[in-house]
């Protein structure tokens, strides 16, 4: 690449996605925020979770909380086998793992690409997406990490049984 | 011009202030801790161009130490400085005749700790 | 940071390790114990602290600090007796010396005067008026002129210009003493303009010329506008090894430099240094090395944190590794097999090295003990003796800090309720000086440290009385002494009729089990009436393993600590009786213990119903017992102990987890949060009222 264009490139304030699918939707994060993928692996439940808490794991020697990204989204839970897949995340200071289908690939991005969440879609998804990212044909949902991760603080407990 | 100084005193502290001071000024400090410590160092090191030493030290006090580097006629030339808050004439004159070279008070002035070491070593 | 911050910090760790060298050296010497070597010690200890105290200002700390080491180098020179009232003034002096230290580091200064009492004791013991505060500054007793206070002369008196003659002929010690005339000239050239004629007149022929002797003397003039003083201090170091004499000369023309007698000089300079240099070496004695002193380093405790955890992480995967090579079926006996065995082996005797890196000995906290003792002693008016043993013994860093309130708490207790006042105990037939013994020794993995009192022992009628009083007990119930003196561990008890003083609210004895139960450790206590009390506390080696028991509950696996367990049993469908609302109890040998079913309170699937299973009784401090039905018990083992509060949030019920052998992550129960929310309302008095309905 000559140093005009990359300094286009720059210019034009490119960011690289991870995405991934979930149910029957797109979704990326933004690359610096994801430590690692791996496979599936049977948690141990955390008692008086929210149902999007699927429990946690051992990701060499560290607990980590795992979440079900289609439960967190509000449309149900995932039934998931070794073919799933778990997405290592560090934001918010925490690290969880996000419990998708599979990964797609990786996407540069443009902040210009990136479109507002329509107002239509006002539901569980809208706290958490930073925009809506079109590409060809895909339609990728770019979620913020930071948003997600935290939200873990002040998610509602389940009454004692 | 920077010299090679080695520094004799039982405190952390001291030995600390005495580094910032010395090595602030762009000189290569030496430590040790006692007495014997001392010797060992003085021998192991190439050139040394000054000594600061404290004089109560367990193990070997600083007239100990003194008298020990004198005692080889190599080191006659060495500057050595003891550090004191004692004010006795008969400390300072122990110190003297063990063979010190001048003595700096303590708590000591870094400049006139730097005017010190200027004033014994070349 | 700042380096003389960085240095403030060193000399307040300094402090620390001085004023702990000082107060064992002043108990030796109150044991008659100490020798040439200790007394120096505690002189150096102290000389020390005012060096360095000096260093950054602290007036009072120095001032005080100044007066007692006067004190302290009369004993060391034999000026001094040791006496039984010298000593305790000493004792005072140090206890002293440590809070102008603490008010040094806290950044207030003591009330003024605070120290006048002692400083005037000391005073008396050393035949100087107190007050003697001031540092001296720089002296110069013995020299051949008048005494300069540098700190004054900083601006001297500028002079106009004047022409001084320095006659100076230095005898063979100031160049025994590596001073050189050289540079002191050098240093009077820097103070204005010098001419040096050398005389050469004493010098004896090349080979008549001996190279400690000194034969060369100099007429220096020096041209200069400086105080006097200043020209006196070039000469400080070399006054009493030299023939010095300063004089004014009227300004006059500068006398024609002598070209001859410069170079002489520097020729005779050259010869002067040549021979000493090619003196016979002789040999210097090696520097006798104290192989009985230990050799330590300075660690930053994160890198040790680092290594711990690294060392936990294999100790783990070990576990795990042993697990699916026996899941192979691969025998035990065969190469791979021992070189498993082999690897456990390894890995243990390196976690305990590791371990074993970061425990320090209970000295530490056990050394505060004896100001503790004599400061309460003093206050309630009763004799004490502290008897320590065992301070050599290792615990984790860790845990030795959390120690010191609990054990604090518990002498207090023993001076102030167990000890008798000395009247008493002569009426009882005592020595007139009761005895606190603390104690600490390694038995089965763990620490056990003691505190025991040869007093009063536990009033168990009063004991009794209180609890009734209090509705801890019910009026009719039927306890053991043990059970009787455990009460004491109860929230808010405390038979003294009078809070008193010392004791103090709120520090009461279930404070001390509580902090000792959050270690992972346990206490207990055994009394005798009118012989003593013991309390045993027995704690982990460290915080970051816990002991556990594995157990399963429906299709997980828990873990619950042993320090809370007391005991696991089958219970028989009898046993379990109907209470209240949706509540069980199980009847424990006649005493009725809340049961609770695990599964149900933590959302397990598919758990068996009480009386197919086993119940393991669990304790919290003072609250009370609690009986966990489970599925089954899978063992007992050590756990390393990982948080998750970091990563998620804090859960009801839920401690922390661990990493079992098998690579899961299991549970580790929160016995505290459990039994506190389980029992929820219910008094140990509605328990102990409650009979079954029926059989």
């Amino acid at each position: 690449m000559t140093m005009s264009e990359k300094q286009e490139q720059t210019n034009q304030n490119r960011r690289q996605f991870i995405t991934f699918r979930s149910g029957e939707q797109e979704f990326g994060a933004d690359i610096m925020v994801i430590r690692e993928i791996r496979g599936w692996t049977e948690t141990t439940p955390l008692p008086h979770s929210p149902d999007y808490v699927r429990g946690v794991i051992n990701l060499r020697g560290v607990v980590l909380p795992v979440i079900d990204l289609k439960a967190r989204l509000g449309r149900g839970r995932t039934d998931a086998n070794v073919k799933h897949v778990i997405v290592v995340v560090e934001a918010s200071h925490r690290t969880i793992g996000l419990l998708v289908d599979a990964v797609s690939d990786i996407l540069a991005v443009t902040s210009a690409e990136i479109q507002p969440t329509p107002e239509l879609a006002r539901d569980e998804l809208a706290a958490f997406v930073e925009g809506i990212a079109v590409l060809d044909e895909r339609m990728v949902t770019i979620l913020s990490m930071d948003r997600l991760t935290a939200s873990l603080v002040s998610a509602p407990m389940a009454q004692a049984a | 011009m920077t010299k090679v100084i080695l520094t004799v005193d039982d405190s952390r502290t001291m030995r600390e202030m005495l580094k910032l001071a010395l090595g602030g000024a762009g000189h290569t400090v030496i430590q040790a801790d006692d007495g014997i410590n001392g010797v060992e160092a003085l021998q192991n090191a190439g050139t040394v161009d000054v000594i600061i030493t404290d004089i109560n030290m367990p193990r070997m006090d600083g007239f100990g130490f003194i008298d020990q580097v004198r005692r080889d006629p190599r080191n006659r030339a060495i500057p050595i400085l003891v550090l004191t808050t004692e004010s006795e004439p008969a400390k300072k004159q122990r110190a003297r005749d063990a063979g010190a070279t001048g003595w700096i008070v303590k708590p000591f002035d870094p400049d006139k700790l730097l005017a010190a070491v200027r004033r014994v070593a070349p | 940071m700042d380096p003389m911050e960085s240095i403030k910090q060193t000399f307040f760790q300094e402090c620390d390790e001085l004023l702990l060298a000082m107060e064992e050296g002043l108990i030796a010497i109150e044991n008659g114990e100490a020798d040439d070597e200790i007394i120096n010690a505690v002189f150096r200890a102290v000389h020390s602290i005012k060096g360095g105290g000096g260093a950054f200002g602290f007036e009072d700390l120095v001032a005080f600090a100044h007066v007692f080491e006067t004190v302290l180098d009369n004993l060391r020179s034999g000026k001094l007796k040791a006496g039984e009232e010298a000593v305790k003034v000493l004792l005072r002096a140090g206890d002293m010396l440590a809070d102008h230290v603490a008010a040094a580091r806290g950044g207030q200064p003591l009330p003024q005067g605070q120290d006048d009492d002692v400083k005037s004791e000391l005073g008396a013991l050393s035949g100087e008026p107190a007050g003697h505060g001031e540092e001296a500054l720089a002296d110069f007793e013995g020299l051949a002129f008048t005494p300069m206070r540098i700190e004054v002369s900083d601006t001297p008196v500028e002079t106009p210009a004047k022409i001084w003659r320095i006659a100076f002929a230095p005898h063979a010690a100031l160049y025994a003493k590596a001073n050189e005339p050289y540079l002191l000239m050098r240093e009077l050239a820097t103070l204005g303009k010098v001419e040096v004629v050398c005389d050469l007149s004493k010098l004896p022929a090349l080979d008549l010329v001996e190279t400690d002797q000194a034969y060369f003397a100099w007429t220096i003039t020096l041209e200069t506008d400086v105080a006097r003083e200043k020209v006196e201090e070039v000469f400080e170091f070399v006054a009493g090894d030299c023939e010095l004499e300063i004089a004014l000369v009227e300004p006059t023309p500068p006398t024609v430099e002598s070209s001859a007698g410069q170079e002489t000089h520097a020729m005779a300079c050259a010869a002067d240094n040549a021979p000493i240099r090619a003196a016979e070496k002789k040999e210097v004695p090696p520097a006798a090395s104290d192989s009985a002193a230990k050799q330590t380093i300075r660690v930053d405790l994160d890198k040790v944190d680092r290594l711990v955890n690294l060392v936990g992480e294999l100790v783990i995967t070990q576990a795990m590794l042993s697990q699916r090579v026996l899941e192979c079926d691969i025998p035990r006996t065969s190469s791979i097999g021992n070189g498993l065995a082999e690897l456990e082996h390894l890995m243990r005797d390196l976690q305990e090295s590791v371990m074993a890196i970061r425990t320090q000995p209970v000295k530490s906290i056990f050394q505060r003990m004896p100001r503790l003792v004599r400061e309460l002693a003093a206050q309630t008016n009763k004799k004490v003796r502290l008897v320590i043993e065992g301070e050599a013994t290792e615990v984790d860093k860790t845990v030795i800090e959390r120690l010191g309130e609990p054990l604090t708490h518990m002498i207090r207790n023993a001076i102030d309720h167990g000890l008798e006042t000395p009247e008493e105990r002569v009426a009882a037939g005592k020595p007139e000086e009761g005895t606190v013994t603390l104690s600490a020794e390694h038995r089965g993995g763990r620490i056990v440290i003691e505190v025991s009192d040869d007093g009063r022992g536990i009033n168990r009628p009063r004991v009794r009385e209180k609890a009734v009083e209090r509705g801890i007990i019910s009026a009719g119930a039927n306890l053991s002494d043990e059970e009787i003196d455990n009460l004491i561990f109860m929230p808010g008890f405390s038979t003294a009729s009078q809070v008193s003083n010392i004791s103090g609210r709120g520090v009461g004895m279930d404070v001390v089990r509580r902090n000792i139960v959050d270690l992972g450790g346990r206490i207990v206590i055994g009394s005798a009436p009118k012989q003593g009390s013991r309390f045993s506390l027995t704690l982990p080696l460290t915080l970051a393993v816990l002991d556990g028991m594995v157990v399963a509950v429906g299709d997980q696996t828990f873990v619950l600590p042993l320090a809370h367990i007391v005991e696991s049993l089958k219970p028989r469908q009898k046993d379990i009786h109907p209470f209240g609302r949706g509540r069980n109890l199980l009847n424990v040998r006649n005493s009725y213990v809340p049961l609770v079913n695990t599964g149900a309170l933590l959302g397990a699937n598919g758990a068996v119903d009480a009386a197919s299973g086993v119940v393991i009784l669990v304790e919290s401090q003072g609250t009370g017992r609690l009986a966990l039905a489970v599925d089954a018990i899978l063992g007992q083992r050590q756990v390393v102990i990982k948080g998750f509060e970091s990563n998620y949030q804090r859960i009801d019920g839920i401690a922390a987890a661990t990493i079992l052998g098998n690579g899961r992550v299991a549970l580790i129960l929160d016995v505290d949060g459990l039994v506190s929310r389980c029992r929820g309302e219910l008094s140990a008095a509605e328990l102990s009222e409650f009979r079954p309905t029926g059989t």
